[in-house]
């Protein structure tokens, strides 16, 4: 087991270097250097250019070196001194702006993993126990639909929903008297208040997809000889279904995770752009819009990371849960 | 076979039929089964086909801007005027501010029925950009009256015309970006399932790598690489590439896995054995039996690639604002206040939702129908 997931950790740093590389190809992809960029938005906004910043800059960045040697600077820069480079739309050192929007993407993330597990898996089971129901089509039904809404239509539908119907206006994470309050036990109702809204929109597609993988798995489960001749020995049916058939059933609930969070952490930006929520996605998104190409690279960078650390724990978690898997049958 | 298949058709010579048949036979047969997937189908070609003759089905040109129509609702097709039957007519509206509200309010004038008649002349257009023209599927004959059947969004523009338009941009986005990701995926999952090796590793490395960073924010990022400068239909083909430069990845698994699949079935041997040549193998019989799954598994990915133009123009990096596709659309539906009193500007959304819909159940019906001999 040990062996495992030492063998996963390893495989696990070279793909990091090569994200890193791509993204920092991703950076440079822009017509113009940095410099060119603060040079024009300088020239912009009438401020007098210093020859000694422009110095100072090349420095920093090692602009008159080679690509191979700028890409050096930037990813040691990184992870030895925790210096993404700074922003320009900002003014500030991008590792100011990046850690607690990252928080919020990984509370979000996590809590749609969690939504999605909560409700596919009384659902999976009953409409897998329940087939042909009417109940059993009413979730297919809206699995299709679940998987066919984008993201940010749902988003809409539902503060659009909200705000026709009850007034609501959706979006944010906290009410406004609660923005700069400390945490207190009335800031995190609020917070739940706020919450749910981003997690159903994040959940769906996922919960739909979940619910289908489940329901035919224990279908399939529920077919076979031992569960037959279980049923004819009378054992009970509530034990029949629970005992083995639900456990074996369940395995994508934790393969998943590898697939599903890449997926969450992607559609967390956009329903945040919708919503207005504090995570990386808006910030990602001016940055991209105005070219502030470290600040971007920042983000991909580390929400890459995130993904691929999502992957190594759902791999490992696996690994623990069925020994098929890490004796590498 | 099984027993469901038999009864389908005329019982008597059923069995020879079912042992005559050729595969693409046993396919169709099996496709025409799954009811949906043959609805959907329709559904699709009948989005295709609007969006070929945008310029005809249309029945206004989408960027011209009408005062006099701003946040029209839309209009009913109604058949009774004063109480008789009369040939498909809808009334035009008279407006009037509200006292109270001071918005402006749109009352139909039930004095003059405007007949709908097809074939009409309505604005000039381009066919294709190459045919000048100036007739319209439907429209009505007084040039004063507009048939708005979705309304009117915040210039007054017929949403109608303008969804009808932006079918064709995002409908062929999903269309050429599949057909580019088929181009790449074929060729890197067919080196890699048939070289194997070391080329195979990497190729599989490199795959899995990219199937594991999430998706929007490289689309967002490569999106926003492209020059600002470019023309619209210099954006156009960017978008469709960035999309497809991510999305090929689960086509090359496909090919790498039936190629390899195939390469062991007794058929490939034989041929081998009869001395075919490797080329002969490939495009003869490894190509052909792998078709079938091919299109289940781009038709399936049509859908994803529609969804990725509509989220990129939403967000404002994909496709601008003079071009009108579904994405771009749905932009003008951010404001929710906006939305509220205007409901059917998410009539793009309702598209977008039936597209994507229909693709899925026709794809689940072409995976079911790509392997005919199993249950």
């Amino acid at each position: 087991m040990t062996q495992y997931i030492i063998k996963r950790i390893l495989l696990f740093i070279p793909m990091l270097f090569v994200i890193s590389m791509l993204v920092f190809v991703l950076i440079q992809l822009p017509p113009g250097d940095y410099l060119t960029t603060v040079l024009m938005r300088m020239a912009e906004s009438g401020e007098e250019v210093d020859q000694s910043l422009i110095e100072g800059l090349t420095r920093q960045y090692g602009l008159d070196r080679p690509l191979y040697r700028q890409y050096l600077l930037w990813i040691s820069n990184i992870v030895f001194r925790g210096n993404f480079g700074r922003s320009f739309e900002w003014g500030l050192p991008v590792a100011d702006i990046i850690w607690e929007r990252l928080a919020w993407t990984v509370v979000l993330s996590l809590g749609s993993i969690v939504f999605i597990w909560i409700v596919s898996f009384p659902i999976g089971v009953y409409s897998a126990t329940h087939q042909y129901s009417f109940f059993d089509y009413l979730v297919t039904l809206f699995g299709f639909l679940g998987k066919a809404t984008p993201n940010f239509l749902l988003a809409l539908i539902l503060m659009w929903a909200g705000w026709s119907w009850f007034g609501w206006t959706m979006g944010g994470l906290f009410s406004p008297e609660y923005q700069r309050e400390a945490w207190s036990w009335a800031k995190f109702v609020d917070l739940l208040k706020h919450l749910w809204v981003p997690l159903v929109v994040l959940g769906t597609a996922g919960t739909a997809n979940l619910i289908r993988i489940l329901r035919s798995n224990l279908l399939d489960e529920l077919e076979k000889p031992y569960v037959q001749a279980a049923r004819a020995k009378g054992v009970s049916e509530f034990k029949l279904i629970w005992k083995y058939p639900v456990r074996i059933a369940i395995n994508p609930f934790i393969s998943g995770i590898g697939g599903v969070l890449p997926e969450l952490i992607s559609g967390a930006a956009i329903v945040s752009i919708v919503l207005s929520l504090p995570t990386t996605g808006p910030v990602m998104l001016n940055a991209l819009l105005s070219q502030d190409m470290y600040l971007a690279g920042s983000f991909l960078l580390m929400l890459a990371t995130l993904a691929l650390i999502g992957t190594l724990i759902s791999d490992i978690l696996l690994a623990l849960l069925d020994p098929r898997i890490r004796q590498g049958v | 076979m099984t027993a469901e298949t038999m009864t389908v058709l005329p019982a008597a010579d059923a069995a020879e039929r079912l042992d005559t048949a050729s595969q693409w036979q046993l396919m169709r047969w099996r496709f025409l089964r799954h009811k949906a997937a043959v609805a959907s189908l329709f559904v699709i070609a009948f989005f295709y086909i609007m969006a070929i003759a945008v310029e005809f089905v249309a029945p206004y040109d989408p960027n011209i801007p009408n005062v006099f129509y701003q946040y029209a609702p839309p209009m009913r097709i109604r058949f009774l005027h004063e109480g008789r039957l009369h040939r498909p007519f809808t009334y035009d509206y008279v407006q009037s501010r509200d006292p109270k509200t001071l918005r402006m309010v749109f009352a139909e004038d039930e004095e003059r029925p405007h007949p709908i008649r097809f074939w009409v002349k309505g604005d000039s257009y381009r066919f294709w950009g190459l045919w000048r023209g100036d007739r319209h599927l439907f429209g009505l004959e007084d040039p004063d009256a507009r048939i708005l059947l979705l309304g009117t969004d915040e210039l007054g523009r017929d949403m109608l015309s303008r969804v009808v338009y932006g079918a064709r941009i995002s409908l062929s986005i999903g269309f050429i970006g599949v057909i580019l990701s088929l181009a790449l995926g074929v060729l890197l999952g067919g080196v890699s399932g048939y070289f194997g090796g070391t080329v195979d590793l990497f190729i599989q490395r490199m795959i899995e790598l990219l199937q594991s960073l999430p998706q929007i924010p490289l689309w967002l990022t490569l999106s926003a690489a492209l020059p600002r400068e470019w023309t619209a239909i210099q954006i156009y083909f960017g978008i469709t590439i960035v999309i497809s430069v991510v999305a090929w990845t689960e086509i090359a698994r496909v090919v790498r896995g039936r190629f390899l699949a195939l390469r062991e079935e007794e058929f490939v041997l034989a041929a081998r054995f009869l001395g075919a040549s490797e080329t002969r193998i490939i495009f003869r019989h490894l190509v052909p039996s792998m078709t079938s799954h091919l299109i289940a598994v781009l038709t399936l990915r049509i859908p994803e690639m529609i969804l990725a133009e509509t989220t990129l123009s939403f967000i404002g990096l994909g496709l601008q604002a003079p071009v009108v596709s579904w994405g771009v659309l749905l932009a003008d539906v951010q404001n929710i206040r906006t939305v509220a009193s205007s409901p059917w500007l998410f009539s793009t959304g309702v598209c977008i939702i039936v597209v994507v819909l229909c693709f899925n159940f026709t794809g689940d019906g072409l995976r079911d129908a790509a392997d005919p001999y199993t249950h």
